[in-house]
């Protein structure tokens, strides 16, 4: 562990990534998510195997990670919201071809260009596989500095083990807050499992081929099957959630990343004046933790969706929940960042409304 | 105890930086921070502020409702902030730039010259480290040492002389508040 030091969220990422054993990073500037950009840039040039290349667009980035991949590297890329979007030609096909691949979205408000405030409007791209195909990848929601760091090596074991991209699901100010942050030792890379199926060169060996073109319908047919059986694999393997103060909850606000730091603030505020609020923060928003939620409705018959977007994530929660209790959201969209003091008002209205205040 | 400061005044102040070295000082006083830095299409002139919030638990929200002390470089900070700091909360203002008037009677303001303190020592472009010793001088929040030790960690091999001048500098505006209460 190194000593404790106070870091931009973004160069969390990198370095936690050049320590996870991330040797090839290829991006393309876009606010506000350039730090992380630039830390690769200084990082890889002080590593020996380290590569680090600003392509031309953000589609050539994801085009030369996929490169990368094959050759049985740990690699990135990372963008903003529009930057992503370019981006999802490439995660289709790293979906497609089983290819491990870290990808950071720090997203802003949208949609088109929009700004370049925080926002959480990049849910549904995230979390429904946002290219074409019937795919899904890991997504993972950090809330602080130090799960930044937590999360960003995760993120490359996941990766590696299920043959999958990860999205690392950020926003503006996740990107830009600074907090104190520790970091693992370096990982051994001579350590990790070989990956027999990667491509470099077939000296000695039959010749390998890693595609997605595959004409025979049958052979696809096959391939979506066994994409969805890992699927349903990550799904019983890795969701997570954090609670807090759910356990006497009468209503549980669920929100995730910025939103639920700001959720926290109330909950902890509405607590002092005796009402019994709770959080639920979904840390994997793909596989979504919808189990913990489900048996959460046996003693809460209230839940409160927030988010920085006009309503995403709240779908989800209604999944998992199937109309075992009430789902109320609220939502701030656009690159606003609400005070705690709203989204404890919000809450408060909700809960006294909701018949959950008075006698306790 | 969990304690709100935002920082706020020009592009070019040292607003931001007055911050960082703050978050880094309590820090190692081993409390919890974050450091919420204003980001934006930002250029020398225009507005900057940042938000830190001190705690010895776990820090909730970074993001403050009403903050417990505001610190303003200039005029417009003022007017942004007076409305949103918490009652008995403390405003501490360059009075050098800042002409308008606090419009609150249960916030306390505390008015340091800190411009001028800087031309006397000689560059103004230490008064960000002059209000930040005034600040840590009435707030108690972190001590000169933990400021200076703050600064030399994140400022790594600057000239002596220069951080000879910066603590000159908050050792003026703790002194400053000091004489003054």
């Amino acid at each position: 562990m190194t000593e404790k030091q106070l870091m931009r969220g973004s160069h969390v990422i990198g370095e936690a990534a050049v320590r996870a054993g991330c040797r090839f990073y290829a991006g393309y500037p876009i606010t506000p998510q350039n730090e992380l950009t630039e830390y690769m840039a200084g990082a890889m040039s002080r590593i020996e195997d380290g590569v680090f290349i600003q392509a031309e667009s953000e589609l050539a980035a994801v085009n030369m990670v996929i490169g990368a991949a094959m050759a049985g590297a740990r690699t990135m890329t990372s963008s903003s919201s529009p930057g992503v979007s370019l981006k999802q030609e490439g995660i289709s096909y790293l979906a497609a071809q089983e290819l491990p691949a870290v990808i950071v979205n720090t997203m802003r408000g949208g949609p088109g260009l929009g700004n370049i405030a925080p926002s959480q409007g990049d849910y549904f791209q995230a979390t429904r596989g946002g290219g074409h195909g019937d795919y899904r990848h890991i997504v993972l929601a950090p809330a602080s500095g130090q799960e930044l760091a937590d999360l960003t090596r995760t993120a490359f074991e996941y990766a590696d083990r299920y043959r999958t991209p990860v999205m690392i699901l950020g926003d503006g100010m996740m990107g830009q807050m600074m907090e104190p942050v520790t970091f693992p030792e370096p990982l051994d890379l001579t350590g990790l499992p070989d990956k027999p199926w990667k491509l470099d060169g077939a000296k000695g060996r039959p010749s390998r081929v890693i595609l997605s073109l595959l004409l025979n319908t049958a052979l696809e047919e096959e391939l979506n099957w066994k994409l969805f059986r890992k699927y349903e694999t990550i799904a019983q393997e890795i969701p997570a959630a954090e609670t807090f103060m759910t356990e006497d909850a009468r209503m549980v606000v669920i929100a995730y990343g910025t939103a639920a730091r700001i959720a926290k603030g109330a909950v902890k505020a509405l607590r002092e004046k005796g009402l019994r609020v709770g959080l639920l923060r979904p840390v994997t928003l793909w596989p979504f933790p919808d189990r913990v939620i489900r048996d959460m409705s046996r003693s809460v018959a209230d839940f409160l969706a927030f988010e920085m977007s006009t309503g995403q994530m709240v779908e989800d929660v209604r999944l998992a929940l199937e109309g075992r209790a009430r789902v109320h959201f609220y939502g701030r969209p656009g690159g606003i960042v609400p005070t705690p003091d709203e989204i404890a008002g919000v809450l408060h209205t909700r809960y006294e409304r909701s018949g959950l205040g008075g006698l306790s | 105890m969990i304690t709100e400061t935002i920082f706020a005044g020009f592009g070019g102040q040292g607003v931001l930086m007055m911050g960082y070295v703050f978050a880094v000082s309590v820090m190692r006083d081993g409390m919890n921070v974050t450091y919420l830095p204003s980001y934006g299409a930002e250029v020398r002139g225009g507005t900057a502020n940042c938000t830190v919030v001190v705690s010895d638990e776990e820090i909730a929200s970074p993001v403050s409702s009403s903050p417990d002390h505001v610190v303003v470089m200039n005029n417009p900070s003022l007017l942004r902030y007076q409305g949103m700091i918490r009652s008995g909360g403390t405003m501490m203002i360059n009075d050098s730039l800042v002409e308008a008037k606090l419009a609150r009677d249960d916030v306390e303001e505390v008015r340091v010259p800190v411009t001028d303190i800087a031309n006397e020592l000689g560059s103004p472009r230490i008064a960000n480290m002059i209000m930040l010793g005034a600040f840590a001088a009435k707030t108690g929040l972190t001590s000169l040492n933990s400021l200076m030790n703050g600064l030399t960690e994140i400022v790594k091999g600057k000239k002596a002389s220069i951080m000879d001048l910066n603590r000159k500098g908050m050792e003026q505006g703790a002194r400053y508040v000091t004489r003054a209460s």
